[in-house]
Parts: C-alpha cells; sequence; structure tokens
C-alpha cells in the first residue's frame, strides 16, 4: 500500500467547503451589494464599512486565539467600554498637568493597553490558576466591567474634554495614503496574528491546547500558559481597539461596546474557526467580520430588507457557518 | 461446515482517491470462532466495520443467511444481530457504566427508565466476566482494560448471532483474557459466529476455528486453523520469512555508567518507595499487574503527574523534575501507554503530531515547515507509517498510530526513554523492528525503561525486571532469574520467590 504514503504534494483539488464557503459568501455580498446601489463600491464606502470593521475585527483575532485554544471571552464588550471610560478619565484628569499634546495622547493610550493587558490577564488567571470554566469567569467580568463604566459615568456618558476631542480624532479620520488608521491597524494586526497562528511555536500550542490538553500535556506544553497568553493577548488587542475607538465619538457610556462579544464570537465561527477549538484560521475571521459588516451596510444602503432584520441573518449565517464545519467533521 | 450466517464477497473500500480494500471474501458460520489477521493498516477493521453496518462498502455484496442485503447504519447491523466491538473504545466517558450498556435501548417503566432494573442486570451482565466494575461508575475512571471488559459485558448482554471483535485483548491483563475466552468457548457452543482480530498468535492457535489472513487489502490465506503454524501466520501475514522475534542481549558491560538513578519514589496513592539505577544500555523492565502503579510511578518520575518524594539523579547530579517540560530538558521522555487521549492529536494530520513535542528545533521566529516534512518523510521510512499524511490521524490503523506516536518522542533525542507498552496493537512484523529498534538505542548508549504487561515481550527484550505490586517495589530480577514463573509470584506476592531476587535495590552509599 506505498501509494497512500504519497509525498505532500497533490494534485489541484478544489479547496474543501469550508475554506471556500466563507470566501463565497463574501464575494456573493460584494455582487449583491454592488448591483443593488452604486455607491457601494464608491471609495468612501468601502474606507467606512473597513474602519467600522476594524474595531470588531481586532478584537475577533484575539478571540480566534482564545477559541483555538479551547476557551472563551464574553467579557470583551463590556471591558471595551470599561478601558474607554478609563482612558477618557485619566486624559481628562491629566489634560491641566499635561495640556493638550502628544504626552497626553500617549498617556491615554499606555491606560487603555495597560487596563487591557491586566483585564485579559485577570480572566486568564481566573480560568487557568482557579481552573474556573471559562463561560463562567467572563460571564461574571462582562458584568462587573459593565456596571464599573456605568458607575464611572454615573450613569450617563463620559466625554473627552472638547479641544481635547478635536486634538485626536484624527486618529480615527486620518491616516496614511488615503487610508485611515483603524484600517492600517486591523490590517497590521491581521498579518500578524495570521503569521502567529500558522506559522509560530505558539499557534501550533494554542492549536494542541484546544484539541487536546492532555496530550499537549505530555508533549511538555504548559497548558496553564499558553492559555493564559490568548487571554492576555485578546485583551491587548481590546485595549488597542478601544484607542481607536475613542476618537471616533470622543465619549463611553454604559451602552459603549454593546454585544461586541458576540459579534466578534460570531466573527470568528463563521471565519471557520472551531468552536471547540482545537483549529483556528486568522484570514476566516476576517472574512467573518467583513460579511457581518456587509450585512449590515447593503441593508442600509438599500431598501430591499428593513436594517431591523439584520440580526435575524446574521443569526442565520452563523447557523450556517456552523453546519458547514459539521460537514467538515463527518467528511474527514 | 454449517451455512455462514454472515458473508463478504468482493468488498471493496475507498477513502477519497485510495482503495484499502481490494475485493475481500469472508465466511461467519454458526459456532465457529474466526480469526482475521493482517498487518497494522492491512484493513481489518475496515473489513469488521463494513460487516457491522459501521462502514458503507465502495463495493462488494453482504450476505445475510444467504441473502444479499445491505446495512446503511450500525442500527441495522444490529437488527440483524450482529455486534461489533471496536479496536478504540466507543463508549461515552461521560456516562455512567450502566448508562453506557443500556445506551440506545434504555428499559422503560411507562414513561420513565426502569433504573432498578437496569442496574440489576448490569450487574448480571459484569459479572458474567467478573468484573467488580460498579454500575454506577463514571467510564472516564476507569481503567483500560475494565473499559474494555464492559465493553464485553455489553456486547455479550445483547444475544448476539455474530460477535465482532476488534482486538479485543490488546489492553487486557491475562487473567482477564482467560475470562474472555471462557466466555467465548461459551458462545461457540451456543452457536454464535464470531469474528475476531489480534496481533498475539498464540491466541489465535488457541481459540480460532478458522483463520483469515489479509495482506494490503486483499486476502492472501483462509483455511482451518489447525492446518497452519503460528510461524506459517506470520509469515503470509508479513509477507517474508521472519527470524527470531526477539533481538540479541549483548548484557550490560561491567562498569557501564549509571544514568538514572531513583530512590523512594513515590507518587500519592499509586506508588512508594520505588529506586532502582539504570545503566547506560541497558534495558529495564517494569512487570506487574494492571493497577499495580508502574504507569503512575514513571509518570510522576517525568514530572507528568506531581510526585510526593523521591531523588532522581541523571548521570550523577540530582535534578528536580516538576513538569513534563523539565523531564524534556534533561532529554528524559516518557511515551504513554494511551496513544488516543494522551498521544496523538486525533483531530490533526501527521506533520504537526509528529512535531508537537520537539517543536523548539524546527522553529526559530517560525516554524520551518519544510524542516517539519523532512522529519516527517524520515519517520514515515523510519517507522514504517502508512497511511495518508493529509488524513487526521485518527483514522490511521490503530497499529499506525502507535508508530507515529513512537517516531514523535523519538524526535525529541531522549537519552532515557521510559516507554509504556509500546507494541501495544502492533503487528508482528513491526514488532519485532521495534523490539530491534530499542535494542539499537541501547546499544547506542541510551537507557531504556519498558512497561508492559506481557511477560513474554519483557522476558524477551529487558536485561533486567524491576516488579510492582499494589504500588510497592517487589523486587528486581536478572539473569536467570528472568522467568515468567518469578515475575507472576512477584506480582502476586507469592513470598518465597523474594528469596530468588534481590528484593532491595543497591543502598546508596
Ligand atoms: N476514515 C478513514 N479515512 C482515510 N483512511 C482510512 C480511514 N479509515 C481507515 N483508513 C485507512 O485504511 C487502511 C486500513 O485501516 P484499518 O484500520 O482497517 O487497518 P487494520 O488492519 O485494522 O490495522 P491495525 O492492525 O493497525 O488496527 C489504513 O491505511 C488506514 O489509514
Ligand atoms: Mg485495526
Amino acid at each position: 500500500m506505498s501509494d497512500t504514503t504519497a509525498p505532500p504534494r497533490r494534485g489541484f483539488t478544489l479547496p474543501p467547503m469550508t475554506v471556500i464557503g466563507p470566501v463565497l459568501a463574501l464575494v456573493l455580498l460584494i455582487v449583491l451589494g454592488a448591483s443593488l446601489n452604486s455607491n457601494f463600491l464608491s471609495a468612501a464606502n468601502v474606507t467606512n464599512v473597513l474602519a467600522r470593521s476594524a474595531f470588531i475585527g481586532i478584537i475577533a483575532v484575539g478571540m480566534t486565539f482564545v477559541i483555538t485554544a479551547g476557551g472563551l471571552d464574553l467579557s470583551v464588550g463590556s471591558m471595551a467600554a470599561f478601558v474607554a471610560g478609563l482612558m477618557i478619565l485619566v486624559m481628562n484628569a491629566a489634560l491641566p498637568t499635561l495640556g493638550i499634546g502628544l504626552p497626553l495622547v500617549l498617556l491615554g493610550m499606555g491606560v487603555a493597553l495597560l487596563a487591557g493587558l491586566c483585564a485579559g490577564l485577570l480572566n486568564g488567571l481566573l480560568i487557568t490558576k482557579l481552573g474556573i470554566e471559562a463561560f463562567i469567569v467572563t460571564l461574571g467580568s462582562m458584568g462587573i466591567y459593565r456596571s464599573l463604566v456605568t458607575w464611572l459615568a454615573d450613569g450617563g456618558t463620559l466625554s473627552l474634554n472638547f479641544e481635547l476631542r478635536r486634538f485626536i480624532r484624527p486618529i480615527y479620520f486620518d491616516g496614511l495614503f488615503g487610508v485611515t488608521w483603524p484600517i492600517i491597524v486591523f490590517a497590521l494586526v491581521v498579518i500578524i496574528g495570521e503569521i502567529v497562528m500558522s506559522r509560530t511555536s505558539f499557534g501550533r500550542h494554542a492549536a494542541a491546547v484546544g484539541s487536546n490538553e492532555h496530550v499537549s500535556h505530555y508533549s511538555g506544553i504548559s497548558v496553564a500558559r499558553v492559555r493564559l497568553v490568548t487571554y492576555v493577548m485578546l485583551g491587548l488587542l481590546v485595549g488597542i481597539a478601544t484607542i481607536l475607538y475613542v476618537p471616533r465619538l470622543g465619549s463611553a457610556s454604559s451602552s459603549t461596546g454593546v454585544l461586541w462579544e458576540l459579534e466578534a464570537i460570531a466573527a470568528v465561527i463563521i471565519g471557520g474557526t472551531v468552536l471547540k477549538g482545537g483549529f483556528g484560521r486568522v484570514w476566516g475571521t476576517v472574512i467573518g467580520v467583513l460579511i457581518l459588516s456587509l450585512i449590515d451596510n447593503i441593508l442600509n444602503l438599500t431598501s430591499l430588507v428593513s436594517p431591523y432584520l439584520n440580526g435575524a441573518i446574521q443569526g442565520v449565517i452563523i447557523v450556517l457557518a456552523v453546519i458547514l464545519q459539521r460537514g467538515r467533521k463527518a467528511s474527514s | 461446515m454449517a451455512d455462514p450466517i454472515l458473508s463478504l464477497r468482493g468488498i471493496r473500500r475507498s477513502f477519497g482517491p485510495v482503495e484499502v480494500l481490494h475485493g475481500i471474501d469472508l465466511d461467519l458460520a454458526p459456532g465457529k470462532v474466526h480469526a482475521l489477521l493482517g498487518e497494522n493498516g492491512a484493513g481489518k477493521s475496515t473489513a469488521m466495520k463494513i460487516l457491522a453496518g459501521y462502514q458503507p462498502a465502495s463495493a462488494g455484496r453482504i450476505l445475510l443467511d444467504g441473502a444479499e442485503t445491505q446495512f446503511h447504519s450500525p442500527h441495522d447491523g444490529e437488527s440483524a444481530g450482529i455486534i461489533m466491538i471496536h479496536q478504540e473504545f466507543a463508549l461515552a466517558e461521560q456516562l455512567t457504566v450502566e448508562q453506557n450498556i443500556f445506551l440506545g435501548r434504555e428499559l422503560r417503566k411507562g414513561l420513565l427508565l426502569d433504573k432498578a432494573r437496569m442496574r440489576q442486570l448490569s450487574r448480571e451482565y459484569l459479572a458474567r466476566v467478573n468484573s467488580q466494575v460498579d454500575p454506577d461508575t463514571l467510564v472516564s475512571r476507569l481503567s483500560n482494560s475494565e473499559k474494555q471488559m464492559v465493553e464485553i459485558a455489553k456486547a455479550l448482554s445483547r444475544n448476539a448471532r455474530v460477535l465482532i471483535m476488534d482486538e479485543p485483548t490488546a489492553v487486557l491483563t491475562s487473567r482477564e483474557v482467560e475470562i474472555l475466552f471462557a466466555q467465548v468457548d461459551a458462545l461457540r457452543a451456543a452457536g454464535t459466529a464470531i469474528l475476531f482480530t489480534s496481533h498475539k498468535l498464540d491466541e489465535v492457535a488457541r481459540l480460532a476455528d478458522r483463520v483469515t489472513i489479509m495482506r494490503d487489502g486483499a486476502v492472501v490465506h483462509s483455511g482451518p486453523a489447525d492446518q497452519i503454524t503460528e510461524d506459517g501466520m506470520a509469515t503470509a501475514m508479513v509477507g517474508r520469512e521472519m527470524s527470531d522475534l526477539y533481538p540479541a542481549k549483548p548484557g550490560i558491560p561491567p562498569g557501564a555508567p549509571v544514568v538514572l538513578k531513583v530512590r523512594d519514589l513515590s507518587v500519592a496513592r499509586y506508588a512508594q518507595g520505588i529506586g532502582f539505577d539504570l545503566h547506560q544500555g541497558e534495558i529495564l523492565g517494569l512487570a506487574g499487574l494492571v493497577g499495580a502503579g508502574r504507569t503512575e510511578a514513571m509518570e510522576g518520575l517525568c514530572g507528568i503527574r506531581p510526585k510526593t518524594g523521591g531523588i532522581v539523579e541523571i548521570k550523577g547530579t540530582p535534578v528536580t523534575i516538576r513538569k513534563p517540560a523539565d523531564a524534556l530538558a534533561h532529554r528524559l521522555c516518557y511515551l504513554t501507554e494511551d496513544r488516543k487521549l494522551r498521544g496523538l492529536l486525533l483531530d490533526m494530520p501527521m506533520r504537526p503530531n509528529l512535531t508537537l513535542q520537539a517543536l523548539a528545533d524546527f522553529a526559530g521566529l517560525l516554524i520551518d515547515r519544510k524542516a517539519e516534512d523532512k522529519a516527517l518523510d524520515q519517520a514515515i521510512q523510519d517507522f514504517d507509517i502508512r497511511g495518508s499524511r493529509t488524513v487526521r490521524v485518527g483514522n490511521l490503523s490503530g497499529g499506525n498510530q502507535q508508530k507515529l506516536l513512537l517516531a514523535k518522542i523519538m524526535l525529541s533525542e531522549p537519552q532515557i526513554l521510559v516507554v509504556d507498552e509500546p507494541t501495544r496493537g502492533i503487528d508482528i512484523g513491526t514488532k519485532q523492528q521495534i523490539y530491534a529498534f530499542l535494542r539499537r538505542l541501547a546499544a547506542e548508549g541510551h537507557a531504556i525503561i519498558v512497561i508492559s504487561s506481557e511477560m513474554q515481550e519483557l522476558i524477551g527484550l529487558a536485561d533486567r525486571i524491576l516488579v510492582m505490586r499494589a504500588g510497592r517495589q517487589m523486587g528486581i530480577l536478572s539473569g536467570a532469574a528472568l522467568s515468567e514463573d518469578s515475575i507472576v509470584r512477584l506480582a502476586l506476592g507469592v513470598s518465597d520467590a523474594k528469596s530468588a531476587a534481590e528484593t532491595a535495590p543497591e543502598v546508596p552509599a
């Protein structure tokens, strides 16, 4: 049976449905959008869609790692709101001493990154050191961050100082060569994420841990450390997403980031990452994010279906994606 | 011969572009025990799954009582009275023993489950195989051999017309094998048709009425069992003349340095006071009944589970091993007995499995996939792994999974190697290769500890044998004392054997 031990080079075969599925769906959406509205492919609209995708997208890349390693994080939406609130408070408070300028902006960024990192670390430590289910831990921290931001805002809205807001607006609206910063950062995060996932030991270890933690332990991998790092990474990415988000509106309230966690998880699953862990792909997540944003965008641009049905359509797509995944299991 | 109950005619089976069965014929007659033999990956499990309806054939006919039939699911097979025990466990780990035994045909009283009756029947079924397992235990808590006995009890409870067993004895102790064989004899007398596979040819010679031998997906021999010798079976399976199964033992040269010194090793609940010296070039066997704590003691040594006491020295330096990575850093490596749950990532293909433990050697900042591919080529060649490299390793035949696991462990270049049941589920030709391989490693200066439940294997391979019983070290046998008799005496704790062995390890100076 030496013929079964064929070398890895195979003739051209169509990639499996799990690979083409999401790509096909994205292409269909683009074609649909373009045929329904002539503005759809305009630079302004494309930039708008991509920039709005960036927040969820950056978070979803981190979520891809968490889910691939067999975890879950429900707290990212409220974490983003909390980080945003904290960033605004600190920047407003430091305004008199530092004055409007680069140092103040850097301070705000530092606070956001640090807060995200700590929040992720906390989730990760509770899950790995105390051995509590990720679902429970992050359900808890989701409530905690949400209530903290409401408390910080005293039930209302936390707003950046008006002058300061003017000063940092370019972080969201400007960019390089006509590409805005959120899109540039999103692209960088995706490229680095994809490389880490598919080409580094850490990515391989994350998939191994999600696939079977016993096997990973026996193979000398520190299961707890790999998981912990995925949560810390996700926390940091939430911090980055917040840095890009705050300049857009210059405020945070108890409704900031609501349902982001679900959108991020949905994007990851639509992209073909396996919900129970063991297999993940960052590029798939990007496609998932784009699919979700495009549906929203098309419904808003056209009068075909009421935009209020957005949630229903997204729900159908998520279920379809999971059915595709099952096909993958059965056929292999 | 009576008319067969179940027959295969010209059965073919392909996975994707690869055909693994090329036209199989097989007849199972009532009251006869039929052995199906063949190398790893020859297609035995696949043929059995087709017989029982777990997989469809790509071509060919299945005859039930002479009439052509089709099984669309295991349920169809079961309705026709065909019961199969799988090579890898098919029990639901998170359910109790009783829930597993009645899975899919729960007894009811009105709308509710009749728990009392199911429990009582479970006890009866388990009693038939002398199993002491409590029906309320979760399956995940059972040892491998207990699980297998539950599988057998479950199969026996279904009053099969045809009973198919895929390597039923691979994880059983010799006592449990006897119990199983007694049940098989009873079923044969009652007219059940039985098909089984095993890589232990002495079992085949003892039990089978008929033998069918497969090689590379085709039947190469079929005939009465009393017309073929064990050597004949081995030759037909492997397709070449077999020489001695075990390599010659050169003996440990006097003055060989001690590479691993263990004193008073304890692992809570499982083992206490284990102590031995392992020399360069030595193969030390670890014998004992299942449950004697051999695996747990060695997992404690290698940092896989916490040890509660003991001193470990490697090449004269005391070392602290708290986690598997520590052991690997000292090039001390453990090969698990449980390839499915602890050894391989079943959902992934060969490449990531092979390099998982030694990934640091393949990665700077990024993983060097070309180097990985090269290592895989080498491993496939060195260990004669057969099967597609793109398919998930869960779909490889059991023996080829074991070879891949061995290749994976060897990739981290261990100095001291602990192998736990290294030949479980491996065909005789490959067994010979693995024994030769271990001996060659030893000759190159490695030191090896082999845990095995097959006494013949330990005696044939090991220079010395440490026997454990109920977590304690009963003695170390060497030289002429290496006999099945003295191992059994120590393993059972029959006292007068102690004088035959050096009971205590060399006391440290
Ligand atoms: N689901 C599957 N997908 C792809 N290939 C498969 C699948 N199942 C089995 N094979 C291949 O079919 C061949 C025969 O496998 P099978 O499990 O029947 O061997 P076997 O004779 O039972 O070997 P062993 O003694 O190791 O258990 C192997 O090459 C195996 O890799
Ligand atoms: Mg098999």
